[in-house]
């Protein structure tokens, strides 16, 4: 069947088979093997993505119910001369090691980063109406969905924590 | 890579019989031991890094692994005319060659190839290609395989066939007497469960004949030992293999030896001349792959009023599929960590038809010092002595069983500095303090970790542009070998990081000992250190100086009263291969990591939940070579730890001994939220002159071992309740907690 969806700002058209979820359509169709798959269950997050700005487990998406949206993977954050601030940190911080769950560790970073910003609460939070302050917990119960064996968990946070405190200077200096 | 012959001049080789000096302490670049980036974290943090599954090449087609169904038996039907009628099917192939397991680490063999007989439940029984995943997926769910069953025995417990390898049972002394006559003597029995490496990447492969040569993209920790475990499987001499794994996603032992789906994926590809991919989908990994083995420990320990240890019996069964070499090694630790003179050991194997047991992450210590450093704990409880400060009495001046030396030690100096670190003075009694709905407590265990060097062969160029090459076929399985060998070349020929280019990751390149065992950054390190010593003495030659009064720095090299620039001293390129081997010092002396973890833990008062508040370790290895990344590799073996204690849990259907929870949901990794900050610290002065000639020690390992230890020691210390049989789930605590009125 006929498939369009926008990557990383550029249209594909795409014939597929009703099968083939979003994550298999990046990645044996486009060649976009930065989303990676780990568990095809949906129990790992190495494969999360941002579909109209939300992050998702792209494993548990098939792409046919995805025609017309907007994605984002972890290619289109930054390249390897340009990267995101995320990618720096986590590059800086050490908040990886095998490398294999990290994509999908900077995309639900990112999408979590906005979520806060939106006021979004969490299991963790103390109220649900407050603004939460993205404290080491928070950010720990917030990326709980994707795994890493490595156990790099508490780089990632620092690393997150890192792109955080330059968020709020920016917005402060805004203000 | 050439063909060109080479000038092996100044190639250099060491065989490890005697201590070495501390030349990387005379070096002065300053980029070793250093927290230096990795030189890959871009291409991994952009998805760049291309993983053995990732490439695509033409007329690409797909396979996917068919599981049996049975535990004990063999295939007797297989309806393959009705999947390959459905669209995009090509062949459905079973029988030779096929895998019934991967090959256990370092076998240099092609292991078990039974079909059509089935030894577990879970093996692979066929491979289905189509021309896409989906298609494949589908028609391997289809197929219809028929049996014929036997009885299998898979508990333990139960087993009628009970190995005891000779070489792993020791008596010394009289046990039994010593524990008669000791004031304190305890007799206790711990059991730990099965464990999954499971990695990030499932195991994947891509196979493609080019001109009758296999090149096997592929997820794999040891690639001299694979080619050659490879080629056996297929029938092909080694020549003919070539395996590329640039990036490999986490490994832990499940990676070491060459697994069902890379002999499948180039058995097809030879059938089919097409490239065939490939990739075990989450539930095979659990089941094909390597399983850490369940074991029982009884441990038998006592001391005198002093606390001085009299007597020491560590006793284990674990199991593994018939036919297989490699036992855990459960009481490899226990044998030199403690002293006490009158000793026991014995290790039984029960065959059974679970899925195959191999190594994983610290096989043996990992769960061996879980029973011991928790018995280390019930009898300082037993003589009422301090647990850190029973541990310290008992450190031995020469092996307790052979009278050896030890090499770097630094055991008392990790448990005194990390119980000052962590506030051990402040521990409280047994269930002395509750915080709101949670019992807290802290936990104290040794840390050791057998160290190995094993053979490796690197080679290093020197450029006239004056940059440096390493090449090696070592691999980056997240450890941080790009980032070592960098920092290893870098110091040694005095060039800044950007000015080396690690090549690894190919078969072709010098044979390197591999991703294992923690031997590999010391290993291969050791091949490059000597590889640069060679280029040294080169460019001494040409400076007219001796290689010990040659100063390299920043691109240039001073001498003899002159300073050169090396693109000017350097007209063709200077290549040298070090290759190092193990040799009389490891059998002269008794060479491991050791270190110390504190962990605080809340229990909850109602529930027995348990949560880790903090955690540290203190670990000694020797030279650091990457504090980044090493001390990273602390963190994963910490929390790796506190999994083994609390969580990880492989479950055995009692009556075919299948995996009952093959995947991620209901086998519990810890996520982020069960890990604490962790305080990780490596001793940065001690240096380990008999391990290799860069006085480094493992670290991938030391990490988890013992640490899960200090987790059950603090659930004792916070709520009185002694836990025995890990993981320490719940309902193995809550029903023992005191009661709080």
């Amino acid at each position: 069947m006929d498939v369009t969806i926008t990557v990383n700002g550029t249209e594909r058209k795409l014939e597929l088979d009703p099968r083939v979820t979003l994550l298999d359509a990046l990645r044996h169709e486009l060649g976009l093997t930065g989303t990676k798959k780990g568990c095809d269950h949906g129990q790992c997050g190495a494969c999360t993505i941002l579909v109209n700005g939300r992050r998702i487990n792209s494993c548990l998406a098939l792409a046919a119910s995805h025609d017309g949206d907007e994605i984002t993977t972890i290619e289109g954050l930054g390249t390897p001369e340009n990267m995101h601030p995320l990618q720096t940190a986590f590059v800086t911080h050490d908040g990886y090691q095998c490398g294999y769950c990290t994509p999908g560790q900077i995309m639900s970073a990112e999408a979590m980063l906005r979520e806060a910003a939106e006021g979004w609460p969490s299991y963790v939070s103390k109220t649900l109406d407050a603004d939460p302050t993205l404290t080491d917990e928070e950010i720990a119960e917030r990326m709980s969905g994707n795994l890493c064996r490595c156990s790099a968990y508490p780089r990632i946070r620092e690393a997150i924590a890192a792109v955080r405190d330059a968020r709020n200077a920016t917005k402060e200096a805004a203000e | 890579m050439d063909d060109t012959p080479r000038n092996a001049d100044f190639d250099v080789a060491l065989t490890m019989d005697a201590a070495q000096p501390p030349v990387l302490d005379r070096t002065v670049q300053g980029l070793l031991g250093t927290a230096m980036d990795r030189p890959d974290g871009p291409l991994k943090v952009t998805g760049t890094a291309r993983y053995a599954a990732e490439a695509l090449p033409e007329n690409l087609v797909t396979g996917f692994l068919v599981r049996a169904t049975i535990t004990k038996g063999r295939v007797i039907g297989m309806k393959a005319e009705a999947v390959e009628a459905m669209p995009g099917v090509i062949r459905v192939m079973t029988g030779h060659p096929l895998l019934r397991n991967p090959a256990q680490g370092q076998a240099h063999q092609a292991p078990e190839q039974i079909l059509p007989k089935v030894d577990y439940f879970g093996q692979p029984v066929a491979l289905v290609v189509a021309e896409t995943f989906e298609q494949a997926r589908h028609a391997a769910q289809a197929l219809v395989v028929t049996y014929e069953e036997e009885v299998a025995e898979v508990d333990p417990n139960a087993a009628s066939q009970v190995d005891k390898p000779k070489a792993s049972q020791l008596d010394q002394g009289d046990l039994e007497g010593a524990m008669r006559s000791s004031p304190v003597a305890i007799d206790t029995t711990y059991t730990t469960a099965p464990h999954s490496s499971a990695p990030m990447e499932p195991h994947a492969s891509i196979a493609e004949w080019v001109d009758g040569r296999l090149q096997l993209r592929g997820s794999y920790q040891m690639l001299k030992h694979n080619v050659a475990e490879l080629a056996d499987s297929l029938g092909v001499d080694e020549a003919r293999v070539r395996i590329h794994a640039p990036y490999v996603g986490g490994g832990f032992g499940s990676k070491l030896g060459i697994a069902p789906e890379a002999v499948a994926a180039a058995h097809a590809a030879r059938e089919l001349g097409r490239p065939v991919r490939v990739v075990m989908a989450r539930d095979q990994v659990f089941e094909m792959t390597m399983r850490r083995t369940e074991t029982t420990q009884r441990m038998r320990l006592a001391c005198d009023a002093d606390g001085l240890m009299t007597a020491l019996a560590h006793e284990d069964r674990v199991s593994n599929l018939p036919g297989e070499a490699f036992s855990e090694p459960t009481a490899q630790g226990t044998h030199f960590l403690y002293g006490g003179a009158n000793r026991r050991f014995t290790h039984e194997v029960a065959r059974i038809h679970r899925p195959c047991a191999g190594s994983v992450r610290a096989p043996g210590e990992a769960v061996g010092m879980i029973a011991l450093e928790c018995a280390m704990d019930e009898l300082a409880e037993a003589a009422d002595i301090d647990p850190v400060e029973l541990r310290i009495r008992n450190i031995p001046d020469t092996t307790p069983e052979g009278g050896q030396p030890y090499s770097e030690r630094a055991l008392e100096r990790c448990l005194r500095e990390g119980a000052e670190r962590f506030g051990w003075s402040q521990r409280r009694g047994m269930a002395e303090r509750l915080e709101g709905d949670w019992w807290v407590g802290m936990g104290v265990a040794a840390a050791v970790r057998t160290n190995m060097m094993e053979e490796s062969i690197a080679r290093v160029t020197l450029r006239p542009d004056g940059t440096a090459l390493c090449e090696t076929d070592m691999t980056d399985i997240g450890t941080g070998s790009y980032a070592i060998l960098t920092q290893i070349v870098g110091e040694m020929l005095g060039l800044p990081r950007e000015k080396v280019e690690v090549q690894i990751g190919d078969s072709d390149l010098p044979k390197s000992s591999g991703s294992g065992g923690s031997f590999g950054a010391q290993s291969c390190g050791s091949a490059v250190f000597l590889a640069c010593q060679g280029v040294r003495k080169h460019l001494a030659e040409r400076m007219e100086v001796a290689p010990d009064d040659l100063t390299l720095r920043d691109g240039r090299a001073t001498g003899g009263n002159r300073q050169v620039a090396l693109t000017d001293l350097v007209e063709a390129p200077m290549s040298a291969e070090g290759h190092v081997k193990p040799g009389e010092t490891e059998d002269n002396f008794s060479i491991a990591g050791y270190g110390a973890h504190f962990a605080e833990v809340g229990v909850h008062r109602d529930t027995g939940e348990v949560r880790v508040h903090r955690m540290l370790g203190v670990f000694s290895i020797g030279r650091v070579l990457n504090m980044k990344t090493a001390t990273s590799q602390c963190h994963g073996g910490m929390i790796w730890g506190i999994g083994s204690a609390l969580t990880e849990e492989i479950m055995h259907d009692p009556r075919d001994g299948r995996i009952v929870n093959h995947n991620l949901a209901e086998y519990h990794i810890p996520v982020s939220l069960d890990v604490p900050q962790l305080d990780a610290m490596l001793l940065e002065d001690t240096r380990d002159d008999q391990a290799n000639p860069i006085q480094a020690k493992g670290i991938g390992e030391l990490g988890i071992s013992g640490a899960a230890a200090a987790v059950g020691n603090a659930i004792r210390n916070a709520c009185g309740v002694r836990v025995r049989d890990f993981p320490a789930t719940p309902d193995k605590i809550f029903p023992h907690l005191p009661d709080v009125t």
